[in-house]
């Protein structure tokens, strides 16, 4: 059994079909990542997972429990966790208070400091500036604030949604490092990037969406090489 | 006017905008997080005068007053949950028109089971007795309002500022979907909401009838315009601005009528309104509107 089992899943918004029946899986411990075109459907599929999003018909297995449709907070205390594409980050609250606010449905006080310790020991920025306002932070910023806070709620399965929008290319790297520290923390890892290329690299599995359905699947070396692949996303490399 | 007079009216003033501001927070707070206007709010505070003749009737008032703020938080969840709740994702406009409608439900309501004629509203003895302090002399309630009023915003800006619900709630004032996924319940958020601004309603209702004497089901009206004024002449969403702006307009309003404008004076809130929404629409202590996807 995985961890997480998706199987034949719809979603429509309003008549429009965004998911059109995919099914793949997540096995515990793997970075697995989506990649496709915009619009395919990828941030639908987190945003279903997560219950913010209502599937039209399908199952989502988690630990072999159905959640499909559950509310976002019973998934959350699942321990799926979902940093949302856009970083959202609460502009009001502070740094801290924005983390803080990751674990709150957590009641193991002394850990929660711990996370938070370890936090800014992977985000050293974050600990500079924790009583700034995370309106005020850059938009690189936001997006470590927003990867730290999906960390805080300790999940067991870490869903990433274009992480690395919109950092310099510095910071991109940065975040694929942390990735993989993340994974070696024991957390698995759902990922959706544009920066189709460095997901693969890092990715044990993948699966490539297109318009709704699942096209294509494997490892994530495998897809490297796929020349379809190649074409179609991750540009002609002279 | 002499120096004591002054005092005098400003003592009263600040008394008046003590109560004005305890309902002015309920405002205000609903707006934050709901980007409602809860015109039922003036009526709750109206609901909240009868439970209190009801309640003194059958029980002392020192049992009364708990009784009173229970009710009253009550029914402000009940409206929630039978007239905002069901319209959560409906259109601004449609749950901005339920609450009017809820609005003329309990005037009609309070018309139907307590008639239109004021009912007294029950003295409680020691917040009628006297005080001198050298030539200024005033009842006890008016002292104890903005004392009261001062304490309980304290209170309430250290639960929002240092507790977990607190930022729970300043969280979900700005994105029901993130804070859904950070595992927040908002519809418990938004209940807590109204129990607070209900309660502070109930709070304000005492100190303001007893210094009024009687309650009518349209007595809510006027002092729930005001308080919604005060709160978009603060900053509606900020609690401090709703304190600031209730206590501006009780002192106004205060000193308009001893200078002997008094048929003046409501006409001036109104203006003040139209003047901030002119001029500072964001409020004093506003932060930029913004609207909430
Ligand atoms: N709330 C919504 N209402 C209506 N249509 C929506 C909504 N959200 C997404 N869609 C549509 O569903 C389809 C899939 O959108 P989705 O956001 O899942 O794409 P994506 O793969 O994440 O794209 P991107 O790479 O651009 O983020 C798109 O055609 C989009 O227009
Ligand atoms: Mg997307």
């Amino acid at each position: 059994m995985s961890l997480l089992e998706v199987r034949d899943l719809y979603v429509s918004y309003g008549g429009i079909e965004a998911l059109k029946g995919i099914s793949f899986d997540v096995e515990e411990g793997d970075i697995v990542t989506l990649i496709g075109a915009n619009g395919a459907g990828k941030s639908t599929t987190l945003n279903c997972i997560s219950g913010l999003v209502r599937a039209a018909s399908g199952t989502i297995r988690y630990n072999g429990e159905e959640i499909q449709n559950m509310d976002s907070q019973k998934v959350v205390s699942r321990g799926i966790s979902l940093v949302p594409e856009g970083r959202k980050v609460f502009p009001n609250l502070t740094v801290r208070e924005n983390l803080l606010i990751g674990a709150y449905l957590r009641k193991d006080k002394a850990e929660i400091q711990e996370d938070l310790r370890k936090i800014y020991e992977l985000f050293p920025r974050l600990e500079e500036r924790h009583w700034q306002a995370a309106g005020t932070l850059s938009g690189g910023e936001q997006q470590m604030l927003a990867v730290g806070r999906g960390l805080m709620a300790s999940p067991h399965l870490l869903m990433l949604d274009e992480p690395s929008l919109g950092l310099a290319p510095q910071l991109v790297k940065d975040i694929f490092s942390i990735i993989v520290r993340i994974q070696e923390m024991g957390k698995t890892v759902l990922l959706i990037e544009q920066n189709a290329n460095a997901a693969l690299n890092i990715a044990n599995r993948a699966y490539v969406l297109s318009t709704g359905e699942i096209i294509k699947s494997g490892a994530g070396k495998e897809l490297l090489d796929d020349q379809d692949v190649k074409d179609a996303y991750l540009g002609v490399q002279a | 006017m002499s120096f004591v007079t002054f005092i005098q009216h400003c003592l009263t003033g600040v008394s008046l905008g003590g109560a004005y501001a305890l309902i002015a927070i309920g405002y205000s707070m609903v707006y934050g997080i709901l980007l409602l206007i809860n015109f039922a709010h003036a009526d709750i505070f109206m609901m909240a005068g009868y439970f209190m003749i009801f309640s003194v009737s059958s029980f002392p008032w020192q049992i009364s007053i708990p009784i009173v703020i229970l009710g009253t938080v009550v029914l402000g969840v009940l409206i929630e949950k039978a007239a905002y709740m069901p319209l959560r994702s409906a259109p601004r406009m449609s749950i901005m028109i339920s609450a009017i409608g809820v609005s003329y439900l309990l005037q009609n309501l309070a018309t139907y089971l307590f008639s239109a004629l004021p009912q007294a509203y029950p003295a409680i003895p020691p917040l009628k007795r006297q005080i001198r302090i050298g030539e200024v002399s005033a009842s006890l309630v008016t002292f104890l309002t903005p004392v009261l009023t001062i304490i309980l915003v304290f209170l309430l800006i250290f639960l929002l500022r240092k507790t977990k619900i607190g930022m729970a709630m300043r969280a979900v004032s700005k994105d029901y979907d993130t804070s859904k996924l950070m595992g927040i319940k908002i519809n418990s958020i938004i209940s807590l909401t109204f129990v607070i601004g209900s309660a502070l309603a109930a709070v304000g209702s005492i100190l303001y009838f007893t210094d009024r004497m009687s309650v009518t089901p349209f007595s809510g009206v006027l002092p729930g315009l005001k308080c919604f004024v005060a709160a978009v002449l603060g900053g509606i969403g900020s609690v401090p601005g709703a304190v600031i702006g209730g206590f501006l307009i009780g002192l106004s309003e205060t000193f308009l009528v001893a200078l002997g404008y008094s048929t003046f004076s409501d006409a001036f809130t109104f203006l003040l309104l139209i003047l901030i929404l002119l001029f500072r629409p964001t409020g004093l202590m506003g932060e930029d509107l913004q609207d909430k996807v």
